[in-house]
């Protein structure tokens, strides 16, 4: 978990780095990440022909590699990043690679303090996963799909469980999928497998399984539900339960199972992206009744307001009283907060971002190439040439704003109430 | 009557699931998509037509097959979906076994015959209503079925291994910057203009028409990436399968990826089913009326990017060359004009086929026809002499084909009738005329 009492929260702007001296200083300098707390910013560079570092503001990694990527900071602000060397891939955290490497290391994902990192890895033409740099003895023919539980004490993967051969077509409607947990496949093996998913205190897993051409259901621990749907989307648990729920198609329409039966008298056309209230008591999810008339439904209340592009995945504030969401309508983005469209659209609007005390809504956007911070519907900061998520102090009385002006990164820390001053 | 050696022809995936079927799930099958999933649209269809056969010289099977009545649209319907209706479900093992090799082999869900449809009957939606009947029955051929099962273990259509599909893109990258220094291919830059998407078989086995995509877009300025995961593929082999929840799956994850990464449009390779995938019978299902995100096919790429001077042709190809119209980007969303603004700017000699636009006759590989395999290749070759014979009509030694299926099908034809021509798409023929520097 992001420890933000810790960062530096005194009003003011810093800079933090000068861009322009990095671009100068390498051939080559690849995307940008910006640590959480803002004091950092990161890039591959290429250092020499094919060989590569990762630069953090003014200095560089002293390790170099054929390939450096995917570059992530832990919640805990560790800078990672998905390195090859001698042809073989790991993963280094702050400039450190795992003593182990492999034929392939990719999608790194974190626990949500940040001590455990997984990724899944191929190692002799097998696939498994490592987890804080040790694999799971056990291999499998393919992997796709990891999981972490949020304390990081359990992983999980899709595997392929069974080889298949080539065109085998009636192998495969016998089921090769299944899930790997801490290294260990399921006994039981499904057509498919999708979204991994573990319960808030990990004891439990479930996952979207295929049992025939067109019947989907959830499996929670091997253990397939007891009712089929035509369709199945990726389940959430209840925070504080072993309560388990997912989109589900009955009959041409989509609506919420809990427990594999419908919770919800509602029926859609489409539903999905369900979100929970941090005490797990409400459910919010994207949803539309007809072609194009996209919304959010709240515990089975849709609202009135629609959008015909689309709608992502709905926020909750942390009091669970209030849901926001970025929407597209008529080719311009938004936000609308609480069944309520704001006014002013953009050409990109970022996912909205509650304070501690759920009483305002921030969001980054973007027009004509330039980024900002609205707030509450209305223009917040100025204009940035590049901007990250503004982050609200633990208190909701400050906001960090962490963006490229000029072709420096600078670290601006600003009162809420009274924004910018010009 | 239809070619013999086609009905005699085993599918394992036709055949053998069919042996596996009972009468009353036949029954039971049928009767579901008639009453649950297909409304009014088909009762509308079924009633309007007239059977006045109009649709028959539409069709470059019928053409092709010395006007078989067998293959005019209206008998692929009257033996399939038709009876079906008729019969209320109750039809036997020999009327599957033909009706699949009419749904999934002579036709290829062009929407040619619509047009010439008195009433704009849309025959391709009755053939692929059959075909939603033969997959809830397992009844779909061996190659097309293990294409839609790559696409729903894996996202994509040709078995790509997640870490595979990311080690293609570094070597694509290092082979574009041999070509043309500094070329990237930035992975998962979010906020980036354009997500790039491509269908299953270029990582496979047509790999460096991702370089050069990379080259053309460092040559255009483009702020641009691809997504190193699941969501890259924009094809759907599904849609032809008739497995729609896996289509929906597919396209779901696709535009899930682009909305992640936060682009303003999606640019996607050469390929016509991929875009009516995407554009339109994914979205539809999913509850959008189009994508969500706009999607740009490389055709109207090539345009903006000529046409604004944004590249600028140094010299063009000199051979004799013409151009295939894929049904789904010319029949399916006009870009005929355009296609032909790209070929005159690169081409000196560009000599068009009559019928042309959207009157331009199918390559009979699309609509999932040439997925199903070597089994149905000859079946294929028969059905589209009229193909042959409109290429040669043009004298061109290239065929520009700016879809995947319609490269590999003219392929086939072209080895078939030894026409003595070759294939190429436009991304080949751009990297070889544009002018390019490494500012």
């Amino acid at each position: 978990m992001v420890n933000r009492e810790t960062w530096d929260w005194n009003n003011g702007s810093r800079a933090i780095c000068d861009l322009g001296a990095l671009e100068d200083r390498f051939d080559e300098v690849h995307e940008l990440t910006a640590s959480p707390d803002g004091e950092r910013i990161a890039a591959p560079v290429l250092t020499a022909p094919d060989t590569f570092s990762v630069a953090v503001n003014d200095q560089r990694w002293e390790g170099e590699f054929e390939k450096a990527w995917h570059l992530a900071f832990t919640p805990d602000g560790r800078l990672t990043a998905l390195v090859r060397i001698d042809d073989e891939w790991t993963l280094a955290i702050e400039g450190e690679p795992w003593e182990d490497r492999w034929e392939f290391a990719w999608n790194p994902i974190f626990s949500r303090d940040g001590s455990v990192i997984a990724v899944q890895i191929k190692d002799n033409m097998e696939y498994t996963v490592a987890v804080n740099g040790t694999a799971w003895e056990k291999k499998f023919p393919s992997s796709r799909g990891l999981a972490l539980s949020p304390d990081g004490k359990r992983a999980a993967a899709v595997v392929q469980v069974e080889p298949l051969a080539e065109a085998d077509v009636f192998g495969f409607f016998e089921g090769t999928w299944s899930l790997a947990v801490d290294g260990e496949p399921w006994e039981r093996k499904f057509i498919n497998a999708y979204g991994p998913t573990f319960s808030e205190d990990g004891e439990r897993i479930a996952a979207e399984v295929r049992l025939d051409i067109c019947e989907y259901t959830l499996a929670e621990d091997s253990v397939p539900w007891d009712n089929r749907f035509g369709c199945i989307w990726e389940p959430s648990y209840r925070n504080g339960s072993s309560h388990l729920l997912a989109p589900v198609r009955v009959a041409g329409s989509w609506t919420i199972a809990e427990n594999g039966e419908p919770i919800w008298a509602s029926r859609f056309m489409q539903l999905w992206n369900q979100r929970l209230s941090p005490d797990g008591s409400r459910i919010a999810a994207v949803a539309t009744t007809s072609f194009g008339q996209w919304s959010v439904v709240v515990d089975d209340r849709l609202w009135k307001s629609s959008f015909d592009d689309m709608v992502l995945p709905p926020v909750f504030a942390p009091d669970g009283s209030r849901v926001a969401a970025t929407v597209r309508s008529k080719g311009r983005w938004g936000l609308a907060v609480d069944d309520r469209p704001w006014t002013e659209t953009f050409d990109m609007a970022w996912d909205p971002i509650f304070s501690p005390d759920g009483a305002r809504v921030a969001a980054k956007v973007e027009r004509d190439g330039r980024f900002a911070v609205f707030m509450d519907g209305r223009s917040w900061s100025p204009w940035f040439d590049m901007l990250w998520d503004p982050i609200f102090s633990p208190d909701g009385t400050r906001m960090l704003v962490r963006a490229v002006e000029n072709g420096t990164l600078v670290r601006h820390v600003v009162d809420v109430a009274t924004g910018f001053q010009s | 009557m239809a070619d013999l050696e086609d009905m005699k022809i085993i599918d394992p995936g036709v055949d053998d699931n069919i042996a596996k079927l009972t009468p009353e799930r036949i029954e039971r099958t049928v009767n579901k998509v008639l009453t649950q999933e297909t409304a009014a649209r088909l009762k509308i269809y079924m009633d309007t037509c007239v059977h006045c056969g109009l649709c028959a010289d539409s069709c470059q099977s019928y053409v092709s097959r010395d006007k078989d009545p067998d293959y005019a649209p209206v008998a692929k319907v009257k033996d399939t979906i038709w009876e079906m209706v008729r019969r209320k479900g109750k039809v036997d093992a020999e009327f599957l076994h033909n009706a699949a090799r009419i749904a999934f082999i002579d036709c290829g869900a062009c929407r040619r015959c619509s047009m010439y449809c008195p009433f704009g009957i849309d025959i391709s939606y009755l053939i692929m209503t059959t075909r939603r009947i033969l997959n809830l029955l397992g009844v779909v051929p061996q190659y097309l079925q293990d294409t839609t099962n790559s696409h729903a273990a894996t996202m994509n259509q040709m078995w790509v291994q997640q870490d595979d599909w990311i080690d293609t893109l570094m070597w694509q990258e290092e082979d574009a910057q041999v070509e043309l220094a500094g070329t990237r291919i930035p992975l998962d830059k979010e906020g980036a203009d354009i997500m790039y998407s491509v269908i299953g078989p270029e990582p496979k086995i047509l790999a460096q028409l991702i370089a050069n995509m990379a080259i053309i877009f460092k040559v255009a300025g483009a702020d641009w990436t691809m997504p190193s995961t699941d969501g890259w593929d924009n094809s759907n082999m599904a849609m032809y399968s008739g497995d729609f929840e896996t289509m929906g799956r597919v396209e779901r994850l696709h535009w899930d990826r682009a909305s992640q990464l936060k682009v303003k449009r999606v640019v996607m390779g050469e390929c016509g089913h991929a875009y009516r995938g995407a554009v339109y019978d994914g979205p539809r299902w999913l509850g959008w009326t189009k994508p969500p995100i706009p999607m740009v096919h490389a055709v109207e790429y090539y345009y903006d990017i000529i046409k604004s001077g944004r590249i600028k042709i140094a010299h063009k190809y000199e051979g004799s060359v013409t151009v295939q119209d894929p049904c789904n980007i010319v029949r399916g969303r006009g870009l005929q004009d355009k296609l032909r603004y790209v070929v005159n700017a690169i081409c000196e000699d560009f000599r068009d086929m009559d019928p042309h636009y959207e009157h331009n006759y199918c390559c009979q590989a699309g609509g999932g026809l040439i997925n199903c395999g070597p089994p149905w290749k000859r079946s294929r070759m028969k059905s589209n002499r009229i193909k042959a014979e409109q290429i040669h009509g043009t004298g061109a030694h290239m065929v520009i084909t700016p879809c995947h299926n319609c490269h590999s099908g003219i392929e086939d034809i072209i080895g078939h009738y030894k026409l003595g021509c070759h294939v190429s798409f436009i991304s080949e023929l751009l990297v070889k005329t544009m002018e390019m520097s490494e500012a």
